[in-house]
């Protein structure tokens, strides 16, 4: 019987074997994206083990964090808090024990609870020492003044979104989307918390509050995207001054159709310059335009500009959209910024700075270093370009035409005395046969009397309130601009 | 007698020569460190949770000292000849399983839902129980041969036991399908736990009478001598049953457990390969044909090919007539979260697998604390002791003790590899529990008896031969001796 039993044992041996290696399977080869999983409810339980570390925008902590009321089972120690968390919301995102975490809260949690991978050498020291685990502090680039005019200026206007940008080196001064939510309201595990959460859900409030607009939504740019097409103009060689008399008819018949392009009311459009065509906004000077370069240079203009693709500031922006297969009337309503050209508040707000940054586009980032509990500094980000939709000289003569608008066209509401402000408005249509309320948009720059700008901004404000006539960018959108580029301009002094 | 039923004793080196050490001395010193290393757990875990030595850290290693201290004298008086091993590493795992249950005691969570509270010193009490069951069988069960005796008998109990849980009445539902248990006067008792050394005496006595009968070959086909048809019956009767099991008690990792067992045993009494292949076919045959129609079956086998979707129905609370359990999740977040060293004692949040989380999920919170390396440690001491029972089987010089005790240590190690797979995610889950670490009565009572009666044929093997009479043929004897 001896021989059937050594084969028995090693039978009992395989067993113990094929358990041993699948130990080593799930214990070292899928160790860690078990352990990161975030359904694995430790990650959260780590994520609120300690004080979570701080968001900081202009020195100043805009969270912080209490202590759970302890009841025994939550396995939860600390909750996250909010400062203003409405208007922060589109930069923080928030980080909920019920509900996780999203945006900065979420790109940059190992450092904000103090588990990253670069805090592993101070961790290892402060626990022979004795000391607490803390969380590190992500330092933001935003302007608080500009962020406050910002999301005031929208709130008094209902829904919409402001992004705006240095333009020299891509940091992101102000975020605002509205309505907005204070993350605080759901940062707990309770059933207080459950019903703030849902209450912000789309299902049930159609305002969506939870949507960041100036990151996620895509709007129709409207008029503000000629100043993409001016760029195109110039950069391929289709007129080479701002004065230079363009060739439009005016009726203008969309090419391979009937459909007449219309202009919003009778305005002097017939051969006119690009930069009266700026300055009155006429579709059919930029419509030709874009028919006349054909979609593929328009495009490839569009996407130096940054559409087609997604921006990580590190917090994910939507891709706008400049769309790829068209036909000449579809790309020359696609040049005034219809048809299916979507973007977003970023987008746009790129698009100026490029321009105010002499033709050099930087690539938009809001998180300026991260700092370890002891305020050492483990990463700091160092401005990048991202690409060079125009010429120097071709960005000094759109500059002009965008300054003209301010100084005579439709922007003048976004005049700063004693600063030279450039812009464009935009009243983009949408909705089937263009039947819902337009969007009104606005991106302006600011200049300073040296030549240097130091600010870039977009916005866009969906007012569901005011009629239809009433909606121009000039009027709605236009003051928020100014008060956002005069808080960055008095800030600096 | 022929050469070739010779050649085995030439590789039997336990078989004691005449004056073998005992080796009782080996044991009391690896019984010290069974003892000590459960209590640093036991320091380390309240350590790691209050910031201080639990206080019951005195009566803890006293009781536990104890228990290995009476078991060790029981073995040094009854059994003296015993292989030295068995003990220390059967109270070792109790030790640290023990040590494992209160820390899932100190669960608020798990207080919070039943799971856990007071579950330490009832296992406590319940491994003082198994431990004098395990002297009285050492003292009462002089000769394991005896067993032998109750060949039918034990037939008969082993299949009431296997069927008490499906009398009416008497059965308690209480592993979310797996009618296993039984409860009587307020306990609850998994009467499986018990059936598996009473069939293996049953097995034992009915194979030994049988074997030459069983090993006789009709013919062969593709290297293989087929059994003859009549001597098909028993194995087809042992299989229906293990199907039944499965049906109607919904319980597969029982069901595999004592087929297997069987199977394991036939191949030893015979020597036939071929049964061994009848065995897989069949169990694979049943397997397949009960989850065709078994919903029980099928969602566990669901749970384990995709236990991530089970655990998104569980959560989003899917009514659909079965039961979905994040289980199967659950202990892989916490094998994973525990990485290569653990989380160490006290520290890890196992808490989390909520139902069961001390009793069949129980080396999940081993495999967060104590990471790879304690659960690859804990591995190797169940298959310590497998191979000592294997090494029992192999000294045992009668037929009937080489069989049980093969039997009793290969239900061991399957039991083990059911339970230890099934939480790792090797194969579908099972209602079984850990034995010696999982918290519950019948469990830990059972797997004592178990190594009592390993302990008593391993004494019976090694034990020494009486001293040979004077002869005159003693020299000629050693010449056929080499």
């Amino acid at each position: 019987m001896n021989k059937p039993l050594r084969r028995i044992a090693i039978f009992c041996g395989l067993l113990v074997l094929a358990l041993l290696l699948r130990d080593n399977y799930i214990q070292y080869v899928q160790a860690d994206s078990l352990r990161t999983d975030t359904n694995n409810r430790r990650v959260a339980i780590e994520r609120y083990a300690t004080p979570r570390g701080n968001i900081i925008v202009n020195g100043d902590p805009i969270t912080g964090y209490a202590e759970t009321k302890k009841n025994g089972i939550n396995d939860f120690v600390y909750k996250r808090t909010y400062k203003d968390g409405a208007m922060w919301a589109p930069v923080t995102g928030y980080a909920s024990q019920a509900f996780g975490a999203t945006q900065l809260e979420k790109l940059d949690d190992g450092i904000l609870t103090g588990n990253d991978d670069q805090l592993f050498f101070r961790n290892t020291l402060d626990m022979l020492t004795g000391k607490a685990k803390q969380g590190g502090n992500v330092v933001t680039t935003l302007n608080a003044a500009a962020q406050k005019a910002a999301y005031k200026g929208l709130l008094s206007r209902g829904k919409g979104a402001v992004a705006a940008i240095n333009p020299q080196t891509g940091a992101i001064l102000a975020l605002a989307s509205t309505p907005s939510y204070d993350p605080s309201a759901f940062a707990g595990n309770t059933n207080d918390d459950a019903k703030a959460w849902n209450k912000l859900q789309k299902k049930n409030d159609p305002d969506d509050p939870m949507l960041n607009r100036a990151l996620r939504e895509t709007y129709p740019p409207g008029s503000t995207f000629k100043v993409v097409t001016a760029a195109a103009a110039l950069e391929n060689g289709l007129y080479t001054t701002a004065d230079q008399h363009t060739s439009t008819p005016l009726p203008y018949i969309l090419k391979g159709t009937r459909t007449e392009l219309k202009n919003e009311g009778n305005i002097p459009c017939r051969n006119v310059s690009m930069r009266d065509a700026l300055k009155v906004s006429c579709n059919t000077v930029f419509g030709k335009i874009g028919a006349d370069l054909g979609k593929d240079k328009m495009q490839e203009e569009a996407e130096k500009f940054g559409f087609n693709s997604e921006q990580l500031t590190p917090v994910r922006s939507n891709a706008s959209v400049f769309p790829k297969k068209m036909d000449d009337a579809q790309t020359a309503l696609s040049s005034i910024g219809q048809f299916e050209t979507a973007a977003t508040p970023l987008q746009m707000a790129m698009v100026a700075s490029a321009v105010a940054n002499q033709g050099t586009l930087m690539k938009p980032y809001m998180v300026d270093k991260l700092q370890a509990p002891n305020l050492d500094v483990i990463s700091q980000t160092e401005p990048e370009k991202l690409s060079e939709p125009l010429s120097e000289s071709n960005a000094q003569i759109l500059q002009s035409m965008m300054e003209t608008v301010v100084k005579e066209g439709t922007g003048t509401k976004a005049l700063i005395p004693g600063v030279t402000v450039g812009g464009k408005t935009g009243t983009a249509q949408h909705g089937v046969a263009n039947s819902e309320k337009p969007y009104a948009w606005f991106i302006s720059y600011a200049k300073l009397p040296d030549g240097s700008s130091p600010v870039a901004v977009a916005v866009v404000v969906e007012d569901g309130s005011a009629s239809r006539d009433d909606i121009s960018g000039g009027g709605l959108a236009a003051p928020i601009a100014r008060d956002v580029m005069k808080a960055v301009i008095d800030s600096k002094k | 007698m022929s050469s070739s039923t010779n050649t085995p004793t030439h590789h039997t080196s336990t078989i004691g020569s005449i004056g073998a050490p005992s080796r009782r001395n080996t044991e009391l010193a690896l019984l010290v460190f069974a003892v000590v290393i459960p209590v640093f757990a036991y320091a380390n875990v309240g350590l790691a949770i209050d910031d201080k030595v639990p206080t019951g850290l005195l009566s803890y290693g006293l009781g536990l000292g104890l228990l290995a201290g009476v078991a060790h004298l029981a073995v040094r008086k009854f059994a003296p000849y015993a292989d030295p091993l068995l003990l220390p590493l059967a109270t070792l795992l109790n030790g640290l399983g023990l040590v494992i249950i209160w820390r899932l005691d100190q669960s608020k969570l798990l207080q919070s839902i039943h799971q856990a509270g007071n579950a330490a010193p009832r296992q406590l009490m319940y491994t003082a129980l198994a431990i004098a069951l395990f002297v009285a069988v050492l003292f009462f069960l002089k000769d394991h041969r005896v067993l032998q005796r109750y060949t039918y008998i034990s037939m008969v109990g082993a299949l009431v036991l296997l069927l008490l849980p499906l009398v009416p009445g008497l059965g308690a539902d209480l592993t979310y399908g797996a009618k296993i248990w039984i409860s009587v006067a307020g306990f609850s008792i998994q009467p499986g736990e018990f059936a598996k050394i009473v069939l293996a005496v049953f097995f034992a006595g009915y194979l030994m009478v049988k074997r030459d009968a069983l090993a006789l070959a009709s013919r062969r086909f593709m290297g293989l001598y087929l059994p003859r048809g009549r001597d098909l019956g028993p194995i087809i009767v042992v299989w229906a049953i293990s199907i039944l099991i499965l049906v109607f008690e919904t319980d597969l990792g029982t069901s595999l457990l004592f087929f297997g067992m069987f199977v394991i045993m036939l191949y030893v009494a015979t020597e036939r390969t071929s049964w061994i292949v009848f065995g897989l076919l069949m169990s694979g045959a049943g397997a397949v044909g009960v989850a065709s129609f078994e919903p029980h079956v099928q969602t566990r086998v669901q749970a384990w090919l995709d236990p991530m979707h089970e655990y998104m129905l569980s959560r989003a609370g899917v009514q659909d007539g079965i039961i979905h359990s994040e289980q199967a999740m659950q202990a892989l977040w916490a094998f994973g979260s525990g990485g290569t060293l653990g989380t160490g004692l006290g520290q890890g949040h196992s808490e989390l697998i909520r139902f069961a989380a001390n009793s069949d999920f129980i080396l999940a919170t081993f495999g967060e604390e104590l990471g790879l390396a304690g659960v690859m440690a804990i591995l190797m001491l169940y298959g310590l002791i497998t191979e000592r029972g294997i090494r029992t089987a192999l000294a045992a010089r009668d037929p009937f003790g080489k069989l049980l005790a093969v039997g009793l240590s290969g239900a061991f190690a399957l039991q083990v590899f059911v339970v230890a797979g099934g939480v790792m995610g090797l194969i579908p889950l099972t209602g079984m529990t850990m034995p010696f670490l999982a918290s519950g009565g019948s469990s830990v009572i059972a797997n004592w008896a178990l190594i009592a009666i390993l302990i008593r044929i391993s004494d019976t093997a090694r034990r020494p031969a009486p001293a040979p009479a004077p002869s005159p043929d003693a020299e000629m004897t050693q010449v056929v001796r080499p």
